[in-house]
């Protein structure tokens, strides 16, 4: 691509989306499509300026001082029409004074987006289609690209974007921090949305690498975010962002392969990100606060302990420990499979299949992918037939492929 | 599903020898039974664990304290498990820890107690 068209998607993705925080904010978020048209056009002309003059030497500024005036100007401009032209028809926007003279700095930007990130992380709307709008919104992700993050097609993308934002506008969703009682049952839900937005990146099954990359990093980079605030700089803030970035760590030895992922047993631990383990090691001390474990901080423990790559009987122990409480906070069929991984490495073999016995998941891969691994060695015959189930389950082709190298290694 | 409730109990031995690393040994063995209930996703309430120490009531305002020995066993806790029946509920029970320790678990389906209105207590609620 030309560099210049590639500075300026870089831009849109850093930029798009703290702009449009700012002007809903100032407009209202009602008025948000509007807020997103100004943002667009603002690009669309620096797609045609710097094309003929050249980039300025802070593109930044010039994006900001361009939207700004659009803003300002549309404000008059519906100000006139409405004053003059149809009275009845008046269309209120939220912070009228301050909308001459608002500005695009630090704490705005801030400020704004955090606002957004609750905005859209209201209990009125259903969670995917707040991934939706998280993608498009907080992280400048396009129609096209969230469609390819969900595996699903532009029209339905639009529609469900469109009846998103509906339901902001129906549910009166304001632009505002919740009332200081409300926060932290709210910043659940916030976390959660981010949580699902990592998620969605670390095991999309797009097979567009940087896509989910960036998917997770935007995660990463909106938990920050609430940890620059005080009153959403929770312990669970802390074990979520920890959590995120123990994952996100190994995304790189995991990816080694375009068609195909690499299992934790095979990466090379020399890939694995040492900023971002150490960015989450930091982030799981600051959540080592106060008297609630929440399921984050479990993850990022267990996340935390399989950054170690050395096997250890301490190593393991702790794993099952940790997915003991887990079980206790939230089932899943998962979390089930996963403990009783652990409980084979911490205490062998054989209480491992007594206890796989008893999962009754046998509509699951993952549980004869387990079987298999427990037989591994042990009775190769029975590893493979089980490793053959599991490929009959599988749903992607890439997993199946996946699982079929490890037969061709038994073979 | 119903719920069934699993009651531990446990001779009334006197533990004060114990050394940590055996304690650490036994509550590893809890937590790992309690983890295997809970990944058949059978486990509804954590229940509640009862310290060694304690004091038991008798009809006419008689109170000893622990070591029970009169009394020979003692309440250890209690879970919550979701099962298909009485029989399914006690092969969850199978494996608990408290068996190696000759306790016993006792079984049965959880009750919804309702509780009547007392006519008395409502018609002097105004008296106070």
């Amino acid at each position: 691509m030309d560099p210049k068209k590639e500075t300026l998607k870089q831009l849109f993705q850093q930029e798009f989306s703290k702009m449009v925080a700012v002007i809903s904010r100032l407009f209202g978020l009602e008025h948000i499509e509007l807020a997103e048209d100004i943002v667009s056009e603002t690009f669309l002309l620096a797609l045609k300026t710097w094309e003929i003059k050249g980039m300025p030497t802070n593109p930044t500024a010039w994006l900001y001082s361009v939207a700004k005036n659009k803003t300002v100007d549309h404000f008059r401009r519906t100000k006139v029409f409405d004053k003059k032209i149809v009275k009845e028809l008046t269309l209120q926007y939220k912070n009228e004074a301050e909308i001459e003279e608002f500005e695009f700095s630090r704490e705005n930007i801030r400020d704004s987006q955090l606002q957004m990130l609750f905005a859209i992380c209201t209990p009125a709307i259903a969670s995917e289609a707040q991934i939706g709008l998280a993608l498009q919104i907080l992280c400048g992700f396009s129609i096209e690209e969230i469609a390819e993050a969900f595996l699903s097609n532009k029209e339905t993308v639009t529609k469900r974007l469109f009846r998103a934002k509906s339901k902001l506008r129906t549910e009166n969703v304001k632009m505002e921090m919740p009332p200081e009682e409300e926060i932290d049952a709210r910043l659940d839900n916030v976390l959660h949305i981010l949580y699902l937005l990592f998620s969605e990146g670390y095991y999309s099954k797009t097979e567009n690498q940087i896509l989910r990359k960036d998917l997770c990093l935007d995660a990463v980079r909106l938990g920050i975010l609430l940890t620059e605030y005080e009153r959403t700089n929770r312990p669970k803030t802390n074990a979520l962002l920890a959590l995120m970035c123990f994952h996100a760590s190994r995304f790189s030895a995991r990816e080694t392969n375009p068609d195909s992922f690499t299992l934790y047993e095979q990466q090379s631990k020399e890939l694995w990100d040492k900023e971002l383990i150490g960015m989450g090691s930091y982030f799981l001390e600051m959540s080592a606060q106060g008297d609630q474990v929440s399921s984050y901080h479990l993850e990022a423990r267990i996340a935390g302990w399989h950054c170690m790559k050395e096997d250890s009987q301490e190593k393991w122990e702790n794993i099952l420990y940790l997915y003991n409480q887990l079980l206790l906070v939230n089932y899943s069929p998962s979390v089930a499979l996963n403990r009783t991984f652990a409980l084979y490495k911490a205490n062998g073999r054989q209480e491992a299949f007594v206890a796989a016995e008893k999962l009754n998941l046998s509509n699951n891969h993952f549980y004869f992918l387990l079987l298999g691994e427990l037989y591994q060695q042990f009775d190769n015959d029975r590893a493979i037939s089980n490793f053959k189930k599991a490929i009959a389950l599988a749903r992607t082709q890439t997993e199946k492929e996946v699982i079929q190298a490890r037969i061709d290694s038994l073979g | 599903m119903k719920d069934f409730v699993l009651l531990f109990r446990q001779p009334d031995t006197d533990n004060s020898h114990v050394t940590d690393a055996e304690i650490q040994g036994w509550l590893k063995k809890w937590d790992d039974w309690f983890g295997g209930v809970a990944a058949q996703g059978r486990l509804v309430n954590m229940g509640m664990r009862l310290a060694d120490e304690g004091n038991v009531l008798k009809a006419g305002g008689l109170i000893t304290d622990g070591p029970f020995v009169e009394i020979r066993e003692r309440l250890n806790g209690f879970i919550v498990v979701r099962a298909d029946s009485l029989e399914e509920a006690t092969t969850l029970a199978h494996g608990c820890p408290i068996l190696e320790i000759q306790g016993t678990v006792e079984i049965g389906p959880h009750v919804t107690m309702n509780f009547r209105t007392n006519p008395i207590l409502n018609e002097s609620r105004f008296s106070f």
